[in-house]
């Protein structure tokens, strides 16, 4: 047996021991770790997230909240660990998995309109070099319409409020028809009309039996909107279902600089690595 | 002017086949916020010629375009490198990258090529005139002949083949360039990798850079990577209609360029002047235009609606003081009691404009509503009076300090939420015309 074939033998065993990863679970992290200029973001990162659940991610800020999100989809490097999506690698799983990123991520001065930005949900089934046909301009303007911007499809996205644009944000995600979305900060800045839109749509997809990773601020709602929690703060401090693991302690270790160690050591990896040739 | 088919066809040709290769990129520069990227490129490319002499010892054009095009991607590169290692802005890393290359290139000159013949005025405006058809056919009928094509400058065949290449690169990869412009992160979770779509313009734009400069001179292919794309994304606010408009303005300014390099200056009994800049300036021209007179963004829409929304509020204002003083009994006005009301506001105007539109009717000094303009005083006491209890109700203002605030909010299309008959004062909100 050659070696490279022995060593994925090796990390395929590594995963399927946890006995909560299987082939079902939309997305399994496994021990993932990113680092900027040498410093851990994220450090050794487990969880897994089952089909049908709606899961916050929660944390302080700088926890690492966004940047899990994009080592997930491989939109920044992983210095160490796997990301598995249903058993298999995220190449295979693309056109199964999609992405609302922060808002403020795009200049909303581009010259598009609404209809043209959530097209862009679809440019995957479109394929390359091919034009947006007339089938996929209707499924874009029907997913606008679940947000209820049908009546907005051609204005110019400067033109919209805030919560019109995470709403068209939304509505590009729908249109991806994912089974799996990673949603950052959906809820940021937006009118209570927006959050009430988002929250239908997220119950919607939840009934569908998709799972959705929302990057969650607002701690008061995280009761009522999600089912599972994922608490960050560079380790993964506590995950499971909301009402077994939001608790006040698992609050408190995850906000309350417990891991002011942690932080040090991380600050020195960072300063050795500045210091070494 | 006389047009001359052995003198004007391919020098126009040539500045026609630069601008438009260029404005079709410069799009995606714009919307990129990367402009200054052209300028790096072209720049840059001088140590790519110089290396590519050295290392062929010949003047061979194939050679000198592929030494071009690379040193075209390299400043790509650096620029990446030098953004990500130094941490500094964009700009930043191009002004460094190119003026350093250049410098690069200027050293190397002295030290390897002293005897090459390369002008910097050439580098500058090209040599458009030069461009010129020998053995050029008589009739049009003899375009196509093989000695009438055989006279036809390679620079035209280079640039020819350089439009073809960029109509393709983005017309077949327009949704894709659109994409890893406006969202890179979803571009790249999509399978479209951003960055590799920004490295395959970086070559296209060099190539095109390389292709257009030595007929039309660096000025030309900085100022069309820019201009044209420019001036389109003030005229509108789809990127298909911008691509469309901005090789529109590039041929505006190409033509009108190089008919006014001559045509001008002979107004005034002087010698032309270089077409490329000429076709420069013109490109600039038009976006000065469009800065001013751009129907949506330009600054006279700018000034005349901002002048019609002052109208229209002062109006609004007049008829709110009207409205009131029928409320207290006084069904008419005298123009001095609405000065009084309205201190600093031009009021025999606001009066005159009322009038106009039918809001109030005058009889001599005295003011007073008409039908219509009682109905719109209702709409614009309710607002005001709903804004004051929403200022009071939600956002904790105290009663006393929400007249002000509601004067300006009144005036808004957002409605203000509905509320009680009365507002903080005790004063009756009108009920809603019946016609509305």
């Amino acid at each position: 047996m050659s070696p490279v074939l022995h060593a994925s033998r090796t990390k395929q065993a590594s995963l399927a021991e946890r006995s909560e990863h299987s082939e079902h679970n939309p997305l399994s992290v496994h021990a993932v770790t990113v680092a900027y200029h040498r410093k851990p973001v994220i450090w050794d990162v487990d969880f897994d997230i089952e089909p049908g659940r709606l899961v916050a991610i929660v944390g302080p800020n700088g926890a690492g909240k966004s940047t899990l999100v994009k080592a997930c989809l491989g939109l920044v490097p992983r210095a160490a660990g796997q990301v598995e999506f249903w058993g298999g690698s995220y190449a295979t799983s693309r056109s199964r998995v999609g992405y609302v990123p922060q808002r403020e991520s795009v200049d909303w001065d581009f010259p598009v309109s609404a209809l043209d930005v959530v097209c862009m949900g679809r440019y995957r089934k479109i394929g390359w070099c091919r034009p947006v046909s007339r089938s996929h301009k209707r499924a874009a303007t029907a997913c606008l319409d679940r947000v209820g911007l049908a009546d907005l499809a051609h204005r110019q996205i400067s033109q919209l409020s805030g919560g019109q644009q995470q709403r068209v944000f939304l509505a590009r995600a729908l249109a991806q028809e994912a089974d799996l979305y990673f949603m950052d900060e959906p809820f940021a800045g937006v009118d209570a009309a927006t959050e009430r839109a988002i929250v239908a749509v997220l119950r919607e997809l939840r009934d569908e039996g998709k799972s959705v990773l929302v990057v969650h601020h607002d701690l008061q709602t995280v009761r009522t909107y999600f089912d599972d929690i994922v608490m960050l703060n560079m380790r993964v401090v506590a995950t499971g279902p909301v009402n077994e693991v939001f608790t006040n302690e698992n609050l408190h270790k995850t906000y309350g600089g417990r891991l002011t160690l942690l932080s040090e050591a991380a600050e020195a990896v960072a300063r050795a690595g500045a210091g070494a040739p | 002017m006389n047009f001359s088919v052995a003198l004007d066809l391919f020098p126009l040709l040539s500045g026609l086949l630069a601008a438009t290769t260029c404005a079709l990129l410069g799009n995606f520069l714009v919307l990129r916020k990367l402009s200054l990227m052209g300028d790096a490129i072209s720049h840059s490319v001088l140590p790519g010629l110089v290396a590519a002499f050295v290392l062929a010892g010949s003047r061979n054009s194939g050679v000198m375009f592929l030494g071009a095009a690379a040193a075209g991607v390299f400043t790509a590169v650096l620029v990446e490198i030098i953004k990500k290692l130094g941490r500094v802005e964009p700009g930043a890393a191009m002004g460094v990258a190119f003026s350093v290359l250049f410098a690069l290139g200027v050293l190397l000159i002295e030290q390897f090529a002293r005897q090459v013949d390369l002008d910097a005025d050439c580098v500058l405006h090209g040599q458009l005139e030069g461009l010129v058809w020998y053995g050029h056919p008589e009739t049009w009928r003899d375009a196509f002949t093989p000695q009438s094509l055989a006279g036809v400058p390679r620079e035209i065949w280079t640039q020819l083949g350089m439009l073809a290449g960029a109509a393709l690169f983005v017309g077949v990869l327009f949704k894709e360039l659109r994409i890893a412009a406006f969202d890179a992160g979803l571009a790249t979770a999509l399978g479209i990798n951003a960055s590799a779509m920004h490295f395959a313009l970086m070559v296209v734009v060099a190539a095109a850079t390389v292709a257009s400069f030595e007929a039309v001179g660096s000025i030309l292919v900085i100022a069309m990577l820019i201009c044209p794309a420019a001036t389109a994304r003030l005229l509108t606010d789809r990127l298909a209609t911008q691509v469309w408009l901005s090789l529109a303005a590039a041929v505006l300014s190409t033509v009108a360029g190089y008919t006014g390099a001559s045509a001008i200056p002979a107004l005034f009994n002087l010698p032309a002047v270089s077409a490329a800049g000429s076709m420069t300036v013109a490109s600039g021209v038009l976006l000065v235009v469009a800065i001013v007179a751009a129907p949506r963004y330009g600054v006279i829409a700018r000034v005349l609606h901002r002048r019609s929304l002052a109208r229209r509020v002062l109006i609004d204002d007049l008829l709110g003081v009207l409205f009131r003083q029928r409320e207290a009994g006084e069904p008419e006005s005298s123009i001095q009691e609405l000065a009084a009301a309205m201190p600093g506001r031009a009021v025999p105007e606001a009066v005159t404009l009322a009038t106009q539109a039918g809001l109030v009717s005058r009889a001599g000094a005295r003011v007073a509503l008409t039908e219509p303009g009682i109905e719109r005083g209702v709409d614009i006491i309710r607002r005001h009076r709903l804004w004051e209890h929403y200022l009071v109700e939600r956002a904790g203002f105290r009663p006393d300090h929400v007249h002000d605030p509601a004067e300006v909010l009144e005036h808004l299309e957002t409605s203000p939420p509905e509320g009680p008959v009365a507002d903080p004062h005790g004063r009756e909100i009108p009920s809603p015309p019946a016609s509305s």
